[in-house]
């Protein structure tokens, strides 16, 4: 189990660091979102304007419960879906309006449940993430081959280059994905609750690692996560979802209060400052008296 | 499975091209008529300099005006029917997908007898009218197994294997009320069958048609190999999604169409085919499509051997041949994809 220490030290490269100097590198301004059946009928989900801004190196959690409109903010940064209003821009371009290519050449994308059926081989799978450089068919060339073997030292797993994608445990599985999105050498990483399937010191590992490859590679990073202790470790910026509206953004000390935070996620919560002036969240026990 | 490399591509097909030929030399020296394998080898060797006049007559006549146009024919509808079949199991992320299963076979073989009632005296209307109802019927079934915007396994197979019933039964009802038909005729080529013989007009087109069609499918099999692991995915990794489902929806019925038009509905080759090749040669599709297409061709000209030689001298279609080799393993596939 990692110690409080490392956080403090992830938590110290950033102050080393003056963000707000730095140019923009996504900008979500007023952009909202909704899903209707069909064009006239009353949306069945809406996502009310939403904004925040990013730098590199940084950071940003996208925190909510179930059904918050996490998803939908997700597809919205990543250009599959146009805000209805408003705008989504990377370095300055709206990611909507980047082509397929370009965007991949840009964005990577981690899902929840990257389904790795196909190939059999791990560094066949990182090699996916040169697909946007690549032309025709696509056959590796040597240098798609050096930044896939460096994309898997970066995530500690080299020797996981010839391993078959059936043996590795989920640790090494999620390492392997990662991967995969640094070779694609974006310049934004999006990941949708990476952390579901691990255990807990998987989780705190990939974290670390992230915090680690935004420092070094200058990416941005946005996780979204309903974990509340994960985020309030490891982000830069929380932005608050409940029921498809943006209710706070902020770094986690402003974000989190206890009694919001009880509000939203609907469970009694402690939430103290630890050392790193970075909030501890725990969770309370209904003791019987709570319950209606 | 190795890593596809261009070297082992082109071994491959280089390899799998030679046992085509060889059954192709096969399927001329099987027969009612038997001919020696030496003898074939150097009458094809006359009319390789261009000395085919020296060959006697009848003997011209049994395997290079009967046997090798059939045989010709054999290769185009497999290496057509067998690249279909392995293009809507990418699209459709479904090892049971082959354009029989699908109804696109039988959508495009109603589709030409339409086109014949209708025009009957206008060039290409069989390929066209095939193409046509092969095009109607794919998107039909592909909106039939949408549930929620999700494609569903279940809901398209049976989707498919109706309308292959629903178009059969038309087919049928069009067969009995037409008059002045050849009526066995028919009925041989809605089992599939390469008896009938192919105008060399429409050889030609054949031929061009499945160069540009497999060629158009091949092109995007790089998008093809990340589309299986999920069209999301794929989105985010660069691949115009939109674009290469619809490049190969329609060169996959182009295929159809013509092995339709041509031989009538052969089953189950677009399913077994692409099948064995993934056992054996794994499941990269820019080794799969090429090497289905040959492997389909050799099957088609192996299989139409047997269909010719087992109940010599009368003779089976070729479709006959195919279900009863097909639909067995349709039926293992699937009780395995449901376990």
């Amino acid at each position: 189990m990692s110690t409080p220490d490392t956080f403090a030290h992830a938590a110290g490269g950033r102050e080393e660091q003056p963000h707000r100097e730095r140019a923009v590198r996504l900008n979500v301004e007023q952009a909202s979102y909704a899903y209707s059946v069909s064009a006239q009928s009353v949306p069945t989900f809406t996502l009310g304007a939403t904004s925040f801004q990013a730098h590199e190196r940084e950071i940003v959690a996208i925190l909510g419960p179930n059904a918050s409109g996490k998803s939908t903010l997700l597809r919205l940064i990543t250009g599959t879906i146009a805000p209805l209003s408003g705008r989504v821009e990377l370095d300055g371009e709206e990611t909507s309006r980047l082509d397929v290519r370009t965007r991949a050449q840009r964005i990577a994308v981690v899902h929840q449940e990257s389904p790795i059926v196909y190939p059999a081989l791990a560094g066949d799978f990182v090699l996916q993430g040169r697909y946007p450089y690549g032309r025709a068919l696509r056959f590796a060339k040597p240098e798609d081959i050096e930044v896939a073997r460096n994309a898997l030292a970066q995530v500690g797993a080299e020797h996981l280059w010839k391993r078959t994608i059936d043996e590795l445990s989920g640790g090494e599985k999620q390492r392997v994905i990662l991967a995969r999105a640094l070779a694609q050498q974006p310049r934004l990483i999006l990941l949708d609750e990476p952390t579901l399937h691990l255990d807990i010191g998987a989780q705190v590992e990939l974290l670390e690692r992230l915090r680690q490859l935004a420092q070094e590679n200058r990416y941005t990073v946005v996780v979204v996560t309903h974990e509340l202790g994960l985020a309030a470790e490891f982000a830069d910026q929380v932005v608050l979802l409940q029921l498809g509206r943006c209710l706070r953004v902020g770094p986690p000390a402003a974000v989190y209060q206890k009694e919001l935070l009880e509000q939203v996620f609907d469970a009694p919560l402690d939430v103290e400052i630890g050392p790193a002036g970075r909030p501890r969240v725990n969770l309370r026990a209904r003791r019987g008296e709570d319950i209606t | 499975m190795r890593p596809l490399t261009v070297k082992r591509l082109l071994w491959t097909c280089g390899g799998l091209a030679l046992l085509l030929l060889a059954s192709v030399v096969l399927a001329l020296k099987l027969g009612a008529v038997p001919i020696s394998v030496t003898d074939l080898v150097l009458d094809l060797g006359r009319i390789a300099i261009g000395r085919a006049d020296e060959l006697p007559t009848e003997y011209r006549l049994i395997v290079f005006d009967l046997r090798l146009p059939r045989i010709l024919l054999g290769i185009l509808v497999g290496a057509a029917l067998s690249v279909a079949g392995a293009s809507f199991q990418a699209l459709l992320r479904n090892p049971l997908a082959d354009p029989y299963v699908l109804g696109v076979s039988s959508g495009a073989a109603l589709g030409s007898i339409l086109a014949l009632i209708i025009a009957p005296g206008l060039a290409l209307v069989t390929p066209l009218g095939a193409f046509i109802g092969a095009i109607a019927t794919i998107t039909g079934v592909y909106f039939l197994g949408r549930r929620e915007g999700q494609l569903d396994s279940t809901t398209l197979l049976l989707g498919g294997i109706i309308s292959a019933s629903f178009f059969s039964a038309i087919i049928l009802f069009l067969m009995t009320t037409l008059t002045g038909r050849d009526l066995r005729g028919i009925a041989y080529w809605l089992m599939g069958d390469l008896s009938t013989p192919v105008s060399p007009g429409m050889q030609w087109i054949f031929t061009v048609g499945l160069v540009a069609g497999i060629g158009a499918i091949y092109s995007t099999t790089a998008d093809l190999n990340l589309l299986l692991t999920g069209e999301r995915e794929a989105v985010h990794l660069g691949v115009d999604v939109t674009r290469v489902k619809l490049v190969v929806y329609v060169s996959a019925s182009l295929l159809t169409a013509l092995a339709v038009s041509t031989s009538g509905a052969i089953g189950y080759v677009g399913l077994l085919v692409p099948h064995a090749v993934r056992l054996i040669f794994g499941s990269d599709y820019r080794l799969l499509i090429p090497a289905s297409a040959l492997c389909g061709a050799i099957a088609i000209v192996l299989a139409d051997t047997l269909a010719r030689t087992v109940v010599s001298p009368t003779e089976l279609p070729v479709g006959a041949m195919t279900a009863m080799a097909g639909a067995p393993v349709f039926v293992y596939l699937l009780r395995r994809g449901l376990r």
